[in-house]
C-alpha cells in the first residue's frame, strides 16, 4: 500500500527498511489515523524516520509522493544552501549592480526584499500551480534562483492544508548534508568529543583491596578507584585571509565552538598553506609568529591535528620554495605539509568547499595526495567521518 | 484510551499521534528535543492520562543497561559468608531487580521512562535491544526468565548528546518536540497560570520570543524557564512595572537571570542594549 511512499524516501535517502514499512501498515491496520492527511504524515513520520535531521528529507519525500511527482531527483537537486547561493550570487554581480545593490540598502536588505517578494507571489499564486521563478516580472529574475526552488509553489492543491506543514521545511537546519551553520555545529562538536569519550565508570583496585583486606585480618573490603581520565588533545591549524575570506565566518563558528568543548585545545592560524611560522593570534599575525618547527617539537603525537581550509591555492605554494604568495620561504609548503602528517599521525582536514569543486582545484589534489585523501567537507556528515578517521 | 492535552500538559497534534501510534503497537517511544520542551513531562502526563504508576529510569554516565535488569551484590555476599550470616546459600536473596525487571513484573501496565538516554555510554542502547523487543529477560545466576506480564509502555528521552545506534532507533518510535510557537506557548502559560493578567503574558511572551532571536545566545531560553520567569514576574510588582514600561534602551528584561542563566549570554545582552542606546541617540 506505502510501498510508493518506501520507495521514495529510499530514494530521497532517508533511511528506512523493511520494519518501518510493516510498522506503517501495521499503525493504519490498527486504526491510529484514518483518513486524514494530516494525521497521516505526522504518524508516518513517527513511524519511519528516526532522526531529526532526516526530517526536511522526509518532508521533501512525502511531498513529493503526495502529489505524484516523478522527479524527485530535480527536488533534492533545487535544494541549494543559503550561504552558497549567496556567494555565488555575489560573484555574478558586475560593479554597477554592486552600487545598484548598496543604493537599495545593501545585499542583507536586496535578500530581504527578494524572499518577501517571492511570498507575496506564493500568495497571489495560490489557486495555480505555477512554478515560483519562471514569471520573469519582478527584478529579480536575472538571478531568479530560489533556494526553496521548484517546491515553493505547492501551495495550490486541494489539500491545502495537510500540504502546508511538510512544504513549510521547517526541519531544513537539521539534514546533516548541508554545510555547517549555528545549530548544527555544536552537534558536530559533540561527536568530536564523542570519539574520546572519559567513562565516569570505576575499576577494581587490585592492590588497594589487598592492602586493606589485610589490614581488616583477611575481612573482604573492595576498593575502587576512578577510571583514569583520557583528554582529547587537538591542535586545530586555521586558513585565513586570501581565498578563505567567504568561509571564515563557518570557521571561527567551529573554531569558538570547539573552545568550549576541549581541555586540551590549541589553535594555530596559517595562510593558505602551512609553511614555516604560524600565529596564535589572527590579529596580530605579523608580531607573533612561532616557528612551525617548534609546534612540531612541542606537542606529541597522541594530538589530533584538525587543519580547516579550503586547499585553494596556487599549485606553486605547495610544490615549490619561494611559492607563498606573502613571503619568501626557504622550504616548500609541501614540505611542511609533509612534515605535520609525519609527526601527527592523526590528521583530518576539514573543506569549507564542496566535494564537487575539488576536482578541479589542482591545489586540493596535490594536497589530498599529501595527507592520504583524509580531506572532509565540512558538513555534519563529513565531520563525523573525520571524527571517525582521527579516532583510528 | 487516547492521548490528549491535559490541564497541566499541552499536546501538539504530532505528539499525540506519535503517542498513539506507540501505545497501540507497544514500541517504546524516542522523545528528542530543546531541552525544557517537557520530555520528560511527557511521561508523566502519559501515566497520569492512562491511570497508571510510572517508573523512572535516571540514566547516569555511569549507568550501566545490566543494571536496569538487575544487579547481583558479589561483594555483600562474600562478606555475609565471611561473617556465617543466614540465606548465604541462595543466589536470589544477592539479586537486586533493576526498574525493567521492575516494570516487567508489575501486575498492571505501567508507564517506564527511561530518561536521557544519551547521557550513557554509547553500548548502552545496544544492551538493550533485546529486552526492548522481546520485553523480556534471562537472570543468570538463578536461571530464571523474567517476562513481562503485561508490555509496558516505554518513554525513552534524549538530549541529543550521543548519537544511537540504528539497530536501536528501528525498534522505537520517533518524535521531535518541537519548540513551540506563540499560540502553543499561550496554552502552556495558560495552564500553568489560569488567573495571570493576558496583559503580562502578552508583554512577557513579548520579550521571551524576542530573546530567543537575539543573535548569538548560548544558551536559548526554553519553556521551562518562561514559566519560571512569569512566577518570578507574578510575585514582584516593581519588575512587573519595568516590563509594562519597557524601554527599548532597557533591552535587558527584569529578572532576566530567570530566563538567561549564563554570565555570557548576560554580557551579550548588555552589549545589544548598549548598542541600542547608541541608535536611539
Amino acid at each position: 500500500m506505502f510501498i510508493g511512499l518506501f520507495e521514495t524516501l529510499k530514494r530521497a535517502g532517508v533511511p528506512v527498511s523493511l520494519r518501518e514499512l510493516l510498522d506503517l501498515h501495521a499503525v493504519v491496520e490498527r486504526g491510529v489515523v484514518f483518513a486524514d492527511m494530516q494525521a497521516f504524515y505526522q504518524v508516518a513520520r513517527t513511524v519511519m524516520v528516526k532522526d531529526e535531521r532526516y526530517f526536511d528529507r522526509f518532508d521533501r519525500a512525502f511531498a513529493a509522493w503526495f502529489e505524484g511527482l516523478e522527479n524527485l531527483d530535480a527536488t533534492i537537486e533545487a535544494l541549494i544552501p543559503d550561504d552558497w547561493l549567496r556567494r555565488e550570487f555575489e560573484k555574478q554581480l558586475s560593479e554597477e549592480e554592486k552600487a545598484q545593490i548598496a543604493s537599495l540598502g545593501g545585499l542583507e536588505k536586496l535578500i530581504e526584499t527578494f524572499k518577501q517578494r517571492l511570498e507575496e507571489q506564493q500568495e497571489r499564486h495560490a489557486g495555480g500551480n505555477k512554478w515560483i521563478g519562471t514569471g520573469g516580472t519582478s527584478p529579480f529574475g536575472a538571478y531568479g534562483y530560489n533556494p526553496e526552488g521548484i517546491r515553493v509553489g505547492q501551495d495550490g492543491s486541494r489539500h491545502r492544508r495537510a500540504v502546508k506543514v511538510w512544504d513549510e521545511r521547517r526541519f531544513r537546519d537539521y539534514d546533516d548534508s548541508l554545510e555547517l551553520g549555528t545549530r548544527n555545529i555544536k552537534m558536530a562538536l559533540r561527536r568530536l568529543r564523542k570519539f574520546a569519550r572519559q567513562g565516569a565508570a570505576e575499576e577494581f583496585d587490585v592492590v588497594a583491596t589487598i592492602r586493606e583486606t589485610a589490614r581488616d585480618a583477611g575481612l573482604l573490603n573492595v576498593q575502587m578507584r576512578p577510571e583514569r581520565h583520557n583528554a582529547v588533545k587537538v591542535l586545530l591549524f586555521l586558513d585565513v585571509g586570501g581565498s578563505m575570506d567567504d568561509h571564515i565566518r563557518v570557521c571561527e563558528e567551529l573554531f569558538s565552538a570547539a573552545r568550549s568543548e576541549f581541555k586540551h585545545l590549541v589553535p594555530y592560524y596559517f595562510h593558505n598553506c602551512l609553511y614555516e611560522g604560524v600565529w596564535r593570534q589572527n590579529a596580530r599575525r605579523h608580531g607573533e609568529r612561532i616557528p612551525t618547527m617548534d609546534v612540531l617539537h612541542t606537542y606529541g603525537a597522541d594530538y589530533q591535528v584538525v587543519i580547516v581550509g579550503d586547499a585553494a591555492m596556487s599549485p606553486y605554494e605547495i610544490t615549490h620554495p619561494g611559492g607563498s604568495v606573502e613571503h619568501f620561504n626557504d622550504e616548500s609548503g609541501g614540505l611542511w605539509l609533509k612534515r605535520l602528517v609525519d609527526t601527527f599521525p592523526h590528521l583530518a582536514w576539514l573543506n569549507p568547499m564542496p566535494p564537487r569543486a575539488w576536482e578541479f582545484t589542482h591545489s586540493t589534489r596535490l594536497i589530498r595526495e599529501l595527507i592520504d585523501d583524509r580531506m572532509y567537507p565540512m558538513t555534519l556528515e563529513g565531520l563525523e567521518n573525520a571524527m571517525r578517521e582521527l579516532a583510528k | 484510551m487516547a492521548f490528549d492535552s491535559t490541564s497541566s500538559y499541552i499536546a501538539t497534534d504530532a505528539l499525540k499521534q506519535a503517542v498513539d501510534a506507540a501505545v497501540t503497537l507497544e514500541r517504546p517511544l524516542l522523545i528528542k528535543g530543546e531541552p525544557g520542551t517537557g520530555k520528560t513531562l511527557l511521561a508523566e502526563e502519559l501515566a497520569a492520562t492512562l491511570d497508571t504508576r510510572l517508573l523512572t529510569w535516571h540514566i547516569k554516565s555511569s549507568t550501566k543497561a545490566a543494571q536496569g535488569l538487575y544487579e547481583y551484590d558479589a561483594v555483600s555476599r562474600l562478606r555475609d559468608s565471611q561473617l556465617g550470616i543466614e540465606g548465604v546459600e541462595n543466589v536470589a536473596n544477592y539479586i537486586k531487580p533493576g526498574k525493567l525487571w521492575e516494570a516487567f513484573t508489575q501486575d498492571a501496565r505501567v508507564v517506564l521512562l527511561i530518561d536521557e538516554i544519551d547521557k550513557a555510554d554509547i553500548e548502552f542502547p545496544n544492551d538493550l535491544l533485546q529486552e526492548l523487543d522481546r520485553m523480556e529477560f534471562h537472570v543468570f545466576e538463578t536461571g530464571e526468565t523474567i517476562k513481562a506480564k503485561h508490555r509496558p509502555i516505554i518513554v525513552i528521552t534524549s538530549n541529543n548528546e550521543k548519537e544511537l545506534p540504528d539497530a536501536f532507533l528501528r525498534r522505537c518510535f520517533f518524535h521531535y518536540i518541537e519548540f513551540p510557537d506563540r499560540e502553543t506557548m499561550q496554552a502552556i502559560v495558560d495552564v500553568h497560570f489560569p488567573d495571570i493578567a493576558p496583559k503580562l503574558v502578552g508583554e512577557a511572551l513579548e520579550v521571551f520570543f524576542e530573546l530567543r532571536d537575539a543573535p548569538g545566545l548560548k544558551k536559548k531560553p526554553s519553556t521551562s524557564e518562561l514559566v519560571d520567569w512569569l512566577k518570578l514576574l507574578m510575585g514582584d510588582e516593581l519588575a512587573r512595572e519595568a516590563l509594562y514600561q519597557r524601554d527599548p534602551v532597557k533591552a535587558i528584561p527584569p529578572l532576566a537571570g530567570a530566563l538567561v542563566k549564563n554570565e555570557q549570554d548576560t554580557q551579550l545582552l548588555q552589549r545589544l542594549a548598549f548598542m541600542l542606546r547608541r541608535q536611539g541617540r
